[in-house]
């Protein structure tokens, strides 16, 4: 049989997603539902002195107003930060208290205060507006760098500062920095960005007064662990009473990992006003309330030597939470940031310092990639400044100081199980035709045109679980992937995941994994997810880690089910377990060449001792059915690596940075659906291209947002983008028995740096921050103009 | 209210409604027709594109009302008697979708191009789709998939 694994095998997803038969939140109705409205703050930091319900509640339609206080009476916990993170005196993380429904103080715009509940959404939405809201409007701390400086937003967070966090070794870096011949620096901006998933929030509940279940419907990328918190830190119901279902989700991209104030505050508030609630969230509630990426001030230094060695690093970062910690919040700028911003060098000394602040805007959490674009921006523009500054030709200076030998011990945390970084830019610079380029700079230029090239060589830490690691950098909980393979007795296969697809195509992935493993074809095997109430606890998809996780959970669980079924087939044939092979589906006697199908084996495990089979099959000691499950818990994180190319013309007249070519070249390992990986790292590249070119998330200096609606905030559109030139390199991942590596996050990780480090090669080495909007390159072409017309 | 009479997917239908129902809560509401779907609010992101009358336009800024009479078709509509459409097939073929939400919009979107255009070139592709926005996809494979059904009608 024909390995699947590897194959460009179609989705099974499609069929109901090209028909218009996919089943997302927003979807679902239920009988007797009533509509909700959240009555959100227009300030960005203000008191709140009373909150007066009455002439809402006389308005038509309406069924129930709630506000912070009744939240509070009934104790129903607030919002939480995932991971508690030191600071370098060792001192805990300041945390503030996030209620669902603020009570006494707003700090950002769109933060819900209140919600009506009616039985129209029209019903709802004029509810909502006759709800008084006394607000005593304070001075709202919006710039994150001047957010140590300003008043104090929350009480008892000093100075705003969450912490002030340190990995690596100041005194090796001073006496790195003391040796150099060169010191490179840099200060960047990682713009703001707002993740902008294409299904808006949403979230559908029903209390069953009978059993007194709440069934939550949510937009979510961990439903097991959205019902752990609601019910754990929400006290909202105890977790057998909370069904949480993540139907068909329209992409998350980080922003659908927290539990959110709406699913808290409705799912609670069914219970009270006994009806089921519908809240779908328009599109600027999202741009205001869903959790932002990004948002770093950074200044970065590399030592080098002439003949281009590199010595020492380090970074001095701001990075931004928002108003509130979130689940992620406070990781994504530390471990998930500082260990990858050494990049794929060895470089001897290094160190990380990050303070993150609380600013009143919306919360900052993991949005695709998490930290390690914001490492990887940071150490690439560092390195792509060292290569002109040295004079030495930019992917001969990264191969200077690229790792050769495997397992490689990086600077601050990791241990780099397998790569080939030399290989994947040598692949790319010939896919791209590196040599070629000046030629092509040329012909631009004979054209008034300014054409560019930037490199950028990653490597990062995905596939987030390693328990043991995770928990000593401060994650609140372990995280591996569990998994669950059911064999029905007429031999269709159920496997369940823990992880969730908004996207991934796990439907198709998971099963190409396990048609391999038990040798049935993919049709017969349906992947569930999503819903707490099918399968076991499980963590979700975020970081990478579907597959390499979660993924090999399935691979574990069908290894067992195979085991059980020699042991089973071999009393069948009447044979030692030893003498049995299974192979392509069947189990075979060795010697006399008898066989059972995995289908037959399946059958007598459920229906022993039927048909013409007078005995049990059940050998002693195991028990009937066809059912196994695992939870993996990887040695380590995978470690996806590889460089990308981008060439891109600017138009002097217009400040028009158009993305000419651009080449991609990465190791995921061992690949199991291609056709999937490349869609994810397309996926990745233009996110990234957005960040570099286009988007950017811009508050006024009262903690307005001025980009809440996608007539200003601006989506990267199909024609921002040439198509990409994808190639693949391969060294298997050893922490897990698929090879695998993490693929969701790469595109996103490796391609601002590169079309910036081309910008600024095309605008002669000027710096210029992200987004390179047509109006920041037309004032650098400019400055170029002017300089030239000076020497000539 | 307003009696509204459309021909969806070849059904005639009549919904008395309020004035300022909009085309996309018409068909998701009233209709259940929920494969049009609603990302942005502000006629930009295209996820409600469905065909009134043969041509493309968006639902979520269409007032029911204004097109009384019409005939609607919407991505449950697309496939006749159980055979896909060939944008549909192109769209699975080339990988041309993930999380699916964008997906009815741009689908119907591309097939009023090829209607408008038989074969057009990489950028018209792209310059047409530019009113139809795409989070996962890079629009690398959905761009395939119009070339690959432009080759298929």
């Amino acid at each position: 049989m024909a390995s699947l694994v590897g194959s460009r095998v179609e989705r099974k997803e499609d069929g109901r997603f090209i028909t218009g038969k996919g089943r997302y939140t927003a979807d679902i109705n239920i009988a007797n539902q009533t509509h909700a409205v959240f009555v959100r703050s227009p300030h960005a930091r203000a008191k709140i002195k009373g909150v007066d319900t009455t002439k809402a509640l006389k308005s038509s339609g309406v069924v129930g107003v709630l506000t912070g206080k009744e939240i509070a009476e009934d104790k129903i916990g607030g919002l939480i930060a995932g991971w508690a993170i030191r600071s370098e005196d060792g001192s805990e993380m300041k945390v503030p208290a996030n209620p669902p429904l603020a009570k006494d103080i707003a700090n950002f715009v769109g933060e819900p205060i209140a919600v009506v509940f009616a039985e129209t959404l029209d019903e709802a939405k004029e509810g909502a507006e006759k709800v008084k809201v006394d607000y005593k409007v304070l001075k709202a701390v919006v710039d994150p760098a001047e957010a140590m400086k300003s008043e104090t937003i929350h009480d008892g967070v000093e100075k705003n500062l969450c912490y002030d966090w340190l990995l690596g070794d100041r005194k090796a870096v001073d006496e790195a920095f003391a040796k150099a011949d060169k010191i490179i620096k840099v200060d960047l901006i990682n713009n703001r960005l707002v993740p902008n998933a294409m299904e808006p929030r949403a979230c559908v509940v029903d209390y069953n007064t009978a059993s007194e279940e709440i069934t939550l419907y949510t937009t979510s990328q961990n439903p097991h662990l959205s019902r752990l918190v609601m019910s754990a830190f929400g006290g909202v119901a105890p977790e057998n009473k909370l069904r949480v279902v993540a139907p068909d989700v329209g992409g998350g991209f980080g922003s659908k990992i927290n539990v959110y104030n709406e699913e808290i505050v409705c799912s609670w508030a069914s219970k009270k006003i006994e009806r089921p609630i519908k809240w779908v969230a328009e599109r600027t509630e999202s741009f205001l309330t869903d959790t932002h990426g990004r948002d770093h001030v950074t200044h970065a230094e590399l030592a080098v030597t002439n003949d281009g060695k590199f010595l020492g690093f380090k970074n001095e970062t701001i990075a931004n939470l928002g108003a509130y910690a979130r689940v992620f919040g406070t990781v994504t700028p530390t471990y998930l940031f500082g260990p990858c911003a050494t990049g794929v060098y060895v470089i001897p000394a290094a160190y990380s310092n990050v303070k993150a602040v609380y600013t009143n805007t919306a919360p900052v959490d993991a949005y695709r990639g998490a930290g390690r674009p914001e490492a990887t921006y940071t150490i690439e523009r560092l390195v792509e400044k060292a290569a002109m500054e040295l004079g030495i030709d930019r992917t001969e200076l990264r191969m200077k100081n690229f790792p050769t030998q495997f397992p490689f011990k990086q600077t601050l945390v990791h241990t780099v199980d397998s790569g080939d970084y030399v290989a994947g830019l040598e692949k790319a610079k010939q896919m791209a035709d590196y040599e070629g380029f000046e030629a092509r700079r040329k012909k631009s230029e004979a054209n008034g045109k300014l054409r560019g090239i930037g490199v950028s060589s990653y490597f990062e830490a995905c596939g987030i679980a390693p328990s043991a690691a995770v928990m000593s950098l401060g994650c609140g909980v372990g995280l591996w992937e569990s998994a669950e393979v059911r064999f029905n007795p007429t031999g269709q296969i159920s496997v369940f995941t823990g992880a969730h697809s908004h996207g991934q195509s796990h439907q198709t992935t998971f099963a190409q994994i396990a048609a391999d493993e038990l040798g049935v074809p993919m049709e017969n095997i349906d992947v569930v997810h999503g819903d707490t109430d099918k399968g076991t606890f499980g963590m979700g998809t975020y970081g990478s880690r579907s597959l390499t996780v979660g993924g090999i959970a399935i691979v574990n669980a069908c290894k067992k089910i195979v085991a059980k079924g020699k042991r089973v087939a071999a009393k069948m044939l009447e044979v030692n377990e030893d003498e049995i092979e299974f192979k392509d589906g069947e189990f075979v006697a060795l010697k006399s060449n008898k066989k059972k199908t995995i289908g037959e084996v399946a059958f007598a495990c459920y229906l022993p001792g039927q048909r013409d089979e007078m005995k049990s099959p059940i050998p002693e000691g195991d028990e009937p059915g066809l059912i196994e499950s695992s939870f993996f818990d990887p040695a380590n994180f995978s470690f996806p690596a590889g460089s990308h190319i981008c060439e891109v013309e600017i138009d002097p007249d217009t400040g028009n940075v158009k993305v000419e070519k651009y080449t991609a070249v990465d190791d995921f390992g061992r690949i199991v659906n291609p056709m999937i990986v490349e869609g994810q790292v397309h996926g990745g590249i233009a996110q990234g291209i957005g960040q570099a070119l286009h988007e950017n998330t811009q508050y006024d200096e009262t903690g307005q947002l001025m980009t809440a609606s996608y007539m200003d905030y601006t989506m990267p559109r199909a024609d921002n983008f040439p198509e990409f030139n994808l190639g693949f390199t391969c060294t298997h991942a050893t922490s897990n028995p698929l090879g695998v590596k993490g693929c969701g996050e790469a595109g996103a990780i490796a391609s601002p740096p590169t079309v910036m480090n081309a910008v600024i090669d095309a605008l002669g080495g000027q710096e210029i921050s992200m987004p390179a909007t047509a109006e920041k390159v037309w004032k650098a072409c400019k400055k170029i103009k002017k300089s030239n017309a000076k020497a000539a | 209210m307003t009696k509204v009479t459309l021909e969806v997917n070849g059904k005639k239908v009549s919904k008395e409604v309020p004035d300022h129902t909009l085309l996309s809560v018409f068909l998701r509401d009233n209709l259940n027709l929920t494969g049009t779907h609603v990302g942005c609010d502000t006629s930009q992101c295209g996820a409600c594109v469905v065909h009134v009358n043969g041509k493309s336009i968006k639902s979520c800024s269409t007032l029911a009302t204004d097109i009384d009479g019409s005939k609607v078709t919407t991505i449950e509509g697309l496939a006749k008697k159980g055979k896909l459409h060939p944008m549909q097939e192109a769209f699975k073929k080339t990988h041309g979708l993930q999380c699916g939400f964008c997906t009815p919009g741009m689908v119907m979107s591309a097939v009023d191009l090829l209607q408008t255009k038989k074969n057009p070139t990489e950028s018209e592709i792209r310059e047409w789709l530019e009113g139809n926005i795409c989070r996962c996809t890079g629009y690398q494979n959905i761009v395939a998939a119009v070339k690959e059904a432009a080759t298929k009608m």
